[in-house]
């Protein structure tokens, strides 16, 4: 009895010493070498996988900082959308370098064609994903570029940062959360959302001014399916100090490397279709109520000139009247009037155009 | 009576418009002709404002290798070239004709003679074919002349007529055979000159019992090689890889062109539009479209000038009905719903499907119960439940080792799910994904071996 379970106990235990055996000349024969950094950085990575660094998953993305340190001793143009700085900071250190700074980015919709603005021409009952209705047909509104407003974008982000807003029936994109991977981008079958720089400006305020539309009809036929169309008029293009705006195609874009965020372009737009953030909107705000007061003085100098010019012309007539009525001839008597009354109208103009100057 | 082996459904027939006689649809004052009709490339137009054209006259020519040419179906002025709305509401080129009377090119020969003698020789009749625009006139577009010059590896033993309708509510096939039987079996000989066979099927569905009698006694009139084989009623029957293993018997292979199989398929209608073009001279530039609905007054088949507005037709038969959903450019199983009726007719409008409110709704989709009818329905013998659900969650790998690139989109799966799930529509997402990895993996491999070619060549001359 003993002797058998001996013998059971030694040949499973020979077996297993076989076998680890053989495991360890396997693990030393095809052993593959793996720097140690790319452990290291992938432990302070998110771990997210979302490949929004363009690299599949944070394995990928470790790799190819380690081999950019030993290629050109600098991280390059490499970076972790969803860390950002601090753990671009941090992977820097492990591999001995300075850590450059990038800018955030954020998505940003470039459709403002929400249920009011954007009646819709039909229905379409199928399967709830963009993907399949801009297959099958183009949209259920006359514009045939915008937002189908299904949530493909939604279903695509891994941060919960896009969400289909009900009372618009469009996706708005929560810029705390928004990491910019880039993923909603590639969903979306219509191209409607765009990653641009956080904020134009060097400073904490997410300062950023974007045109809301991608409609590339023309003018009167985007104006027809969509209120708040862009119209490609140029008046933002003509308006923008920093070249920033391009208009192809019936549809204007600001470049967000050059735009400064100035807010010229949102005020001049008539139809509404830039938009900036709060922080630019309250400059944008600044600027319309001065063009508002700029408008209101101008219309008051107007018609004090022209009230102006009326009594001068009333007095004028009743001068000459005065002096020919002996001669009796109302025919002459009304062409110097008529001559004499825009001459009187324009010279006192002159000034009010100077008064917007003047209240600066 | 044949049919196909592997599964397909029976929807309703509802073929309101049969037995009614072809009308002529009345030619607009201004008419868009679409350059996008065909499968492939869409054509470039050639003519400019103010250009004056006859009917018969070419305004638009290939764009590439599977493109086709495009002529003018009446005769006026350009107006403009600019862009329409097709079918499904893309914004597509289209030459903008004022219609000026009805004058023809004088190349065409408009007398109603049947002419029986085939004079040209088979090269010849192709040349014929792709310079009077012909397109495969059941639906897909595919330009004839291509689809008439198979690789050289091929041996083409039969041609096949499509004359199935297998569609739902269409009758456009059915009243042009009832009108013009001699013209097709002539049409059909042609087709049997220009692939160098000598035997011919016409392959119609049950439900015509006076068209298939009518072919028959035609065919015995002078065409002993042309044979009519009356079909089982079955959705889709007329599938071309399903009509060959109905037909003939023999499948074809997975991933393979129908011509392995030694047969050519051709639409009933494209048969007619090759003998009007070898015969008559007479391009591409009208068309039978069937106007039909459960709630049109008088369905009807039109005669119908392509580049003719969709709103036209429908005026035809007594305008849009109160109460209607939707609006159809084909057949309610593969046909697309129109967001409007601002599109043209084009080659491969069939026909023009009204329907209620009511009929038209899709309903609510709820999970799959795994009962397995959607893969006892597939024709092609794939799991449409997993290629939905693969193409849903972008496994392209699964998708494409469940074999997704053999799917014909013919929607039996979609129609016989008890959960209203919208199979097809995923599938429509996936394949051409797959598709597009096997091209590239095939584009590499040639690369490759040419390489390893050019490698070896060069080491032979050291």
């Amino acid at each position: 009895m003993l002797n058998e379970i001996l013998i059971a106990l030694g040949a499973l235990g020979a077996l297993g010493l076989l076998g680890s055996l053989l495991l360890c000349l396997v693990a030393k024969k095809f052993n593959v070498y793996e720097d140690p950094r790319v452990g290291q950085v992938e432990e302070v990575l998110p771990g997210a996988n979302c490949g929004g660094c363009g690299f599949p998953g944070c394995h990928g993305m470790a790799d190819a900082c380690v081999k950019a340190k030993d290629a050109n001793n600098s991280l390059g143009s490499l970076l972790c959308p969803v860390g950002g700085n601090e753990v671009m900071g941090k992977v820097a250190g492990i591999l001995g370098l300075e850590a450059g700074a990038a800018e955030p980015k954020v998505a940003v919709v470039r459709c403002n064609g929400n249920i009011c603005a954007r009646p819709k021409v039909a229905v379409f009952d199928g399967a709830k994903s963009c993907a399949i209705a801009a297959a099958t047909f183009s949209g259920e509104t006359g514009c045939m570029f915008g937002c189908l407003g299904l949530g493909d974008c939604v279903k695509a982000c891994q941060f919960d940062a896009i969400h289909i807003n009900p009372e618009t029936g469009l996706p708005e994109v929560d810029a705390d959360k928004c990491v910019a991977c880039g993923a909603c981008v590639k969903a979306c079958p219509k191209f409607v959302i765009e990653v641009r720089k956080k904020s134009a400006m060097k400073s904490q305020m997410p300062k950023r001014v974007w045109v809301d539309c991608v409609n590339k009809d023309k003018g009167a036929v985007a104006r027809k399916a969509c209120s708040n169309a862009c119209i490609g008029c140029g008046k933002c293009q003509k308006v923008c100090k920093f070249d920033a705006i391009t208009v192809e195609n019936n549809v204007a874009f600001i470049d967000s490397e050059k735009c400064k965020a100035c807010g010229m372009c949102v005020s001049e737009c008539p139809t509404g279709a830039i938009h900036a953030t709060e922080p630019v909107m309250i400059v944008v705000e600044k600027l319309k109520a001065k063009k508002e007061a700029e408008k209101k003085a101008a219309a008051e100098a107007a018609a004090k000139a022209k009230a102006e010019a009326a009594a001068a012309a009333a007095e004028a007539a009743k001068q000459e009247a005065a002096a020919e009525a002996p001669k009796a001839e109302p025919v002459k008597a009304e062409a110097p009037k008529a001559a004499e009354a825009p001459k009187a109208a324009e010279a006192p103009k002159t000034p009010s155009t100077k008064s917007p100057e003047a209240g600066e | 009576m044949k049919t196909f082996k592997l599964g397909g459904v029976h929807p309703a027939a509802n073929k309101l418009s049969a037995g009614a006689p072809i009308q002529v649809a009345a030619v607009p004052a201004v008419v868009a002709i679409p350059m996008a009709q065909n499968l492939g490339a869409p054509s470039k137009a050639i003519v400019a404002k103010g250009d004056k054209v006859k009917v018969g006259t070419v305004i638009g020519e290939p764009g590439g290798f599977l493109s086709s040419f495009v002529h003018s179906s009446v005769s006026g002025t350009v107006d403009k070239v600019d862009v329409v709305e097709d079918a499904t509401g893309k914004k597509v080129p289209a030459v903008f004709i004022k219609v000026e009377g009805d004058e023809w090119e004088e190349s065409i020969d408009r007398s109603t003679d049947i002419v029986r003698d085939i004079k040209l020789e088979k090269q010849q009749i192709i040349d014929k074919v792709k310079e009077m625009g012909i397109v495969g006139m059941g639906g897909a577009t595919f330009p004839t002349q291509v689809k008439l010059a198979p690789p050289p590896t091929a041996k083409p033993e039969c041609v096949i007529i499509n004359a199935v309708e297998c569609e739902p509510y269409l009758t456009s096939d059915h009243s042009l055979m009832l009108a013009h039987a001699e013209e097709i079996c002539i049409g059909v000989q042609i087709l049997e000159k220009a692939m160098g066979v000598k035997k011919a099927y016409i392959g119609i569905e049950a439900n015509k019992p006076d068209a298939i009698e009518l072919m028959r006694k035609t065919a015995a009139n002078g065409f002993p090689e042309i044979e009519i084989v009356p079909l089982q009623l079955k959705y889709p029957q007329g599938g071309e890889k399903q009509l060959i293993n109905a037909v003939i018997g023999k499948e074809v292979p997975s991933g393979g062109l129908p011509i392995a199989t030694g047969a050519l398929v051709q639409n009933v209608g494209t048969a007619f539009a090759v003998y009007e073009a070898v015969q008559k001279n007479k391009p591409l530039i009208e068309r039978i479209v069937t106007v039909t609905g459960k709630s049109v007054a008088k369905p009807g088949n039109f005669l119908t000038r392509i580049g003719v507005p969709v709103a036209n037709l429908i005026e035809a038969v007594g305008g849009v009905p109160e109460d209607t959903g939707k609006i159809i450019s084909g057949g309610p199983m593969m046909g697309k719903a129109m967001p409007d009726t601002n599109s043209y007719v084009v080659k491969g409008c069939s026909g023009i499907l009204i329907m209620k409110n009511a009929e038209a709704r899709r309903k609510e989709a709820g999970p799959c119960i795994r009962c397995g009818k959607c893969v006892h329905a597939c024709p092609m013998g794939l799991q449409p439940n997993f290629l939905a659900r693969y193409s849903e969650l972008n496994m392209l790998d699964e998708a494409e080792g469940e074999r997704i690139y053999d799917c014909i989109e013919c929607g039996s799966c979609q129609f016989s799910c008890p959960a209203n799930r919208p199979l097809l529509d995923w599938i429509r997402q996936g394949k051409p994904k797959v598709m597009g990895i096997l091209r590239q993996r095939a584009a590499e491999a040639k690369a490759k071996a040419e390489a390893e070619k050019a490698a070896k060549e060069a080491a032979a001359a050291k």
